[in-house]
């Protein structure tokens, strides 16, 4: 086998230098009765030849983002990877070493984290990141957990329009931990309704989370959110499942947001069906030893030279055990570097553009679509790169429609909004020509 | 450094190379966009001025060249499987075939959004439907999770769902038994789910005996978790009995599945007693570590526990493939949509590529490998458990401390050598460890190079200790101020103002 | 080095220094050893009440963390602020500079409980760590 380089001869040597006759006397601890007597089932081997065969065909039976117009976004966007991103990080070099525990010979892992963690504190407006978590949903119900730890209090905010399975994700976590949870509505602007935030908050509250574009593509109004947040001495988490909108919209850091959570996964790595992705985790320096995850911190070694290191390690589980921040070790490292790849590619101007390309051409959408006829915009207020749309015809029926016109017209939103079962979420973004957008609005509108 | 012509380490072609802020020059690009094709509104006239930033101050402005330069060198000086050999205890850094990459970044799979219609995800589900019934087999549990992100998140996921399990009976139970050997993860994800660790000692043979834990099981010990084969790369011998124990009062028996490389296709979890185990796809089934991700930790379990597992699962109805969200005593989810698919996709490759006769040559040949080496180093480093190891051996620092040298200057040491460290000083439970993880993507010559490195350190520990003292003496930098770096904390570039 | 005379111990190496009513904590020579570089050290507030043996806090160094138990019934009258900007006082001046807390003694027979230099320096003897 291609990937054992040992050939029988081999082993014949070394059973021979460890003095046994056969590798079944190495596993003579292993009780008889639980020996295994049967091949594994699992299929044959194939040959790399049939297993691309095989791979390929069962990759056939998807719809994807090349072949159908994908207005889908809700969490996973459909952004333009630049070649070069992909390039490096199947170098060897980057894809197959270790976690960077011995500094001296990971030097290339470690600087790059280190400039990711500057990245991702240069678009959220924040003083420290660490070094990845699994992706948005884990990584905002890692902040409740923290802003629990360090205000001591166990009621938790959230807003309805922060993304399902973020909320879903954080109940599950924190549930373990006697932690309870309320929800605030949306207004018919789109946007968390500030009157229910304030009445919701108190001193029992450990932190508001809301997110920014929200799941509707709202666009929050944060600032506000923080100072109310703060009057009741608790936290604001702010989650940003589309982090391509931070290239012109305000950071969350300068809207004085404490813990700041993102899904990574638009800046350049692909959609994945969903992941591998790339959580985001930021705080304030005053925050630092309560955080979760790896960091990656600046020192010199003994003749001076600058190098960088894993650091703060007491926080973690090898350490700390049962007391630290999280349980978290392997996180996103490679995905992250992706991301920083992507975000010194792309440059200021870069982001900005990018961004703008997805503000207008989802507002050319918004506006054409709206006057489909049988189809409405559900809200009023501002948003980046998705929108809700209200439908006379059942969302369901529409998409399918729309499927047979190879175009994935977006997501019916009563799956999990029953308030919304007659919506659907249509998100738009640089990869969208006006091509595709007049297609969709014809096919709504039932022409050919 | 003398007579070391035929070694592996060497200096090479480094280049210096600074922080990517400190380079570029304004104006200079790296991207390109396609011009707009729809009308070109100001962003004030969507969206309130107030809510928009100023720039983005810092990021540097490079071309695509700089980028392509600046990545690359950096890379160099990273150690990796490519470049050679990590004996790393209990990461089972094995090769990561290329074939997998070229799969998961076929669009089909890598250009597929979660949320497109069932219909049209046929390939996805069955790809991920058909891993749970591989990894279900090789674990012999009933169905499988493939939601959690990496090992930690799976343990997280596991004890979750025996919470819940309990909690349907009654009583979530407030005690979760470990013993000393067990990974930091394990202690900590108990904790994250409001448990009290209760440790066990290991016994004398270096494995966890029943007598140890029938004196601390009650009925308000929800699980044991176990690690087989444990730390100590050995099996653990009495697991079965142990199982007993905890079954009789009610508890589950959680197995970290960081070891399961060295029984694959010979011995199945499922069958010692096991309810729930994770299984780590970026140890076992090749998915490249990436400097510390992306993993993916799938927990397989028996059927007892399955009404508890995150929504959805993947189900087989006649043809079709669905994802089932009516689930009601489901835990809820550990994550958004599914999985970390494109892992899925990497390790389903491997193993059609491995098929069952390669699965199962794998674990034997990793066990064997690890055997040669405890061999081999027997005598020249001390050995607190002198017996047939599973597919790692743990060694001390105990005969070379007498020339003031210890564990840390070994491992310094073997990157000269051109090798990267064991793991060190884990198992805690072992005072100064070297635990060493070939697995069976090591030849036999690379392996005869790392002993002959070994030997070779030994022998300056006695006749030159200094020089171990200050390695390692041919990478880049040398060893790092990690004082400096905790207490003077300086995680991020910032713009000079 | 020798173990200081004039001070109590606890099993857990912190000393204890009773002025008056009150008594001085910090963790000993071998305890800083063990530790390594000591990079943080997080101290209680001022107020708090604490019991014999319980912990107080936490000394970090680089790849170590230890609790630190407090050797007698009382409550907080002083904190070493120092140990924020520079926690190598610990291991430069334990004894001294590298005092953590300051405590108001309320249970003077508990002092009774603890070791004596003598007997401290056989514990350490047993771990193998006197010299």
């Amino acid at each position: 086998m291609r990937y054992i380089p040992n050939t029988d001869a081999d082993c014949r040597a070394m059973l021979q230098a460890i003095g046994v006759r056969s590798v079944e006397e190495l596993f003579a601890d292993v009780p008889p009765a639980v020996r295994l007597k049967r091949p594994l089932k699992v299929p044959p081997a194939m040959a790399e030849s049939d297993v691309a065969r095989h791979l390929r065909a069962l990759a056939a039976k998807n719809a994807d983002a090349d072949r159908y117009a994908m207005f889908l976004g809700a969490g996973c966007y459909n952004h333009f990877s630049p070649a070069i991103v992909n390039h490096l990080v199947l170098r060897g070099e980057f894809l197959t070493p270790y976690t960077p525990y011995q500094p001296e010979v990971s030097q290339g892992t470690l600087q790059a984290l280190f400039e990711y963690q500057t990245l991702v504190c240069l678009l959220t407006g924040m003083e420290v990141s660490n070094a990845s978590m699994y992706e948005g949903a884990s990584a905002t119900a890692e902040a409740v957990l923290m802003a629990h730890r360090v205000t001591g209090r166990t009621e938790i905010v959230m807003a309805r329009a922060v993304h399902p399975d973020y909320r879903t994700v954080a109940r599950t976590y924190a549930s373990q931990l006697g932690v309870s949870f309320r929800e605030v509505p949306f207004t018919e602007a789109g946007v968390t309704d500030f009157a229910q935030v304030r009445k919701a908050l108190n001193e029992r509250v450990a932190c508001l989370v809301v997110q920014s574009p929200n799941f509707f593509g709202g666009v929050e109004d944060l600032a506000p959110l923080a100072e109310a947040a703060h009057a009741v001495g608790a936290l604001l988490v702010v989650a940003v499942a589309e982090p391509i909108a931070l290239g012109i919209l305000k950071p969350p850091g300068e809207c004085r947001a404490d813990i700041v959570t993102a899904e990574g996964q638009g800046l350049g790595t692909g959609l994945n069906f969903g992941g591998p992705a790339l959580g985001f985790f930021a705080t304030r320096d005053k925050f630092i030893r309560h955080m979760p995850g790896r960091l990656v911190g600046e020192t010199v070694d003994r003749e001076g030279r600058t190098g960088y290191v894993l650091t703060l390690a007491t926080r973690e589980q090898h350490i700390r055990r049962e007391k630290a921040t999280s349980n978290i070790c392997t996180s996103e490292s490679l995905i992250g570097l992706m991301a920083t790849i992507y975000m010194v590619t792309m440059g200021p101007t870069g982001l900005r553009d990018v961004a703008l390309l997805n503000l207008r051409k989802a507002a050319y959408a918004k506006e054409r679509l709206a006057k489909v006829r049988g189809v409405g915009l559900r809200f009023s207020g501002p948003t980046f790169n998705e929108f809700v749309l209200r439908t006379r015809k059942k969302p369901g029926e529409v998409l399918t429609s729309l499927l047979k016109r190879q175009i994935i017209g977006g997501l019916d939103l009563g799956r999990f909004y029953p308030e919304l079962k007659d919506c659907l979420l249509v998100c738009v973004t640089e990869q969208n020509s006006r091509d595709e957008i007049d297609a969709l609005a014809k096919a709504l509108g039932g022409g050919r | 450094m003398s007579g070391t012509e035929k070694t592996v380490g060497t200096r090479g072609l480094i280049l210096n190379e600074p922080l990517v802020f400190e380079q570029g020059s304004p104006g200079r690009t790296a991207y390109s966009l396609p011009p707009s094709d729809v009308p070109e509104r100001k962003a004030e006239a969507l969206i309130p001025k107030r809510l928009l930033r100023d720039g983005i101050p810092g990021l540097p402005e490079l071309s695509e060249v700089d980028v392509m330069r600046h990545f690359t060198r950096i890379s160099q000086w990273n150690y990796c499987v490519d470049l050679g050999f990590y004996p790393l205890g209990s990461c089972t850094m094995k090769y990561n075939p290329r074939i997998n990459e070229d799969m998961a970044r076929i669009p089909g799979f890598a250009k597929a959004h979660p949320y497109q219609p069932e219909e049209v995800s046929q390939g996805a589900l069955q790809l991920m439907w058909e891993l749970e019934q591989y990894l279900a087999d090789v674990s012999g549990m009933d169905r499988v999770t493939l939601q959690p992100s990496a090992g930690a998140h799976g343990e997280l996921t596991g004890v979750m769902m025996i919470r819940s399990y309990h909690a349907s009976r009654g009583n979530p139970r407030s005690k979760i038994l470990i013993p000393d050997s067990a990974h930091g993860t394990n202690p900590a994800s108990s904790a994250l789910c409001g448990y009290k660790v209760v440790p066990v000692k290991e016994g004398p043979r270096g494995v966890v005996e029943p007598k140890a834990v029938a004196e601390v099981m009650d009925d308000e010990v929800a699980a044991i978790m176990v690690t087989n084969p444990n730390t100590l790369g050995l099996f653990e011998d009495r697991i079965i009995e142990v199982a007993k124990i905890v079954h009789a009062k009610g508890g589950q028996v959680y197995c970290d599945g960081a070891n399961l490389n060295s029984v694959m296709g010979v011995s199945r979890p499922g069958d010692w007693g096991v309810d729930v185990i994770q299984i780590n796809l970026h140890k076992t089934f090749s998915q490249p570590h990436g400097g510390g991700g992306p993993g993916a930790g799938p927990v397989a379990l028996k059927k007892h526990l399955a009404p508890f597992m995150p929504v959805p699962t993947v189900e087989k109805q006649g043809n079709r493939f669905l994802l089932d969200y009516k689930r009601p005593k489901s835990i809820g989810k550990v994550r958004a949509f599914y999985a970390s698919f494109g892992v899925m996709v990497r390790s389903y490759t491997y193993i059609r590529s491995m098929g069952p006769a390669g699965l199962r040559r794998a674990a034997e040949v990793a066990v064997l490998n690890a055997n040669y080496i405890l061999s081999q180093l027997k005598g020249v480093y001390h050995l607190p458990y002198d017996r047939h190891c599973m597919h790692e051996c743990v060694f001390t620092d105990a005969l070379q401390a007498r020339h003031d040298i210890h564990t840390l200057d070994i491992a310094k040491r073997l990157i000269d050598y051109g090798f990267h460290p064991p793991t060190i000083y884990f198992p805690l439970i072992v005072k100064g460890a070297l635990m060493i993880e070939p697995t069976e993507t090591e030849s036999k010559e690379t392996i005869d190079q790392f002993v002959a490195a070994m030997k070779r350190i030994a022998q300056e520990a006695q006749e030159n200790p200094e020089l171990l003292r200050l390695a390692p003496h041919n990478p880049r930098v040398t060893r790092m101020n990690e004082t400096k770096a905790a207490r003077e904390p300086k995680l991020r570039w910032r713009p000079v103002s | 080095m020798s173990v200081p005379e004039g001070l109590k111990y606890t099993r857990e190496h912190e000393w204890i220094k009773v002025e008056g009513n009150k008594g001085r904590v910090g963790i000993t020579h071998y305890a800083q050893d063990q530790l390594g570089d000591v990079v943080f050290v997080e101290l209680p507030k001022k107020g708090r009440k604490l019991r014999q043996m319980e912990s107080f806090g936490v000394v970090e160094s680089v790849k170590a963390v230890s609790d630190l138990f407090c050797p007698v019934t009382g409550e907080v009258a002083e904190v070493n602020g120092e140990l924020e900007r520079k926690p190598e006082l610990v291991n430069a001046d334990p004894y001294g500079a590298g005092w953590m807390l300051v405590i108001k003694i309320t249970q003077v027979k508990e002092l009774d409980n603890l070791l004596s230099p003598s007997q401290y320096a056989a514990l350490l003897k047993q771990a193998g760590g006197g010299h």
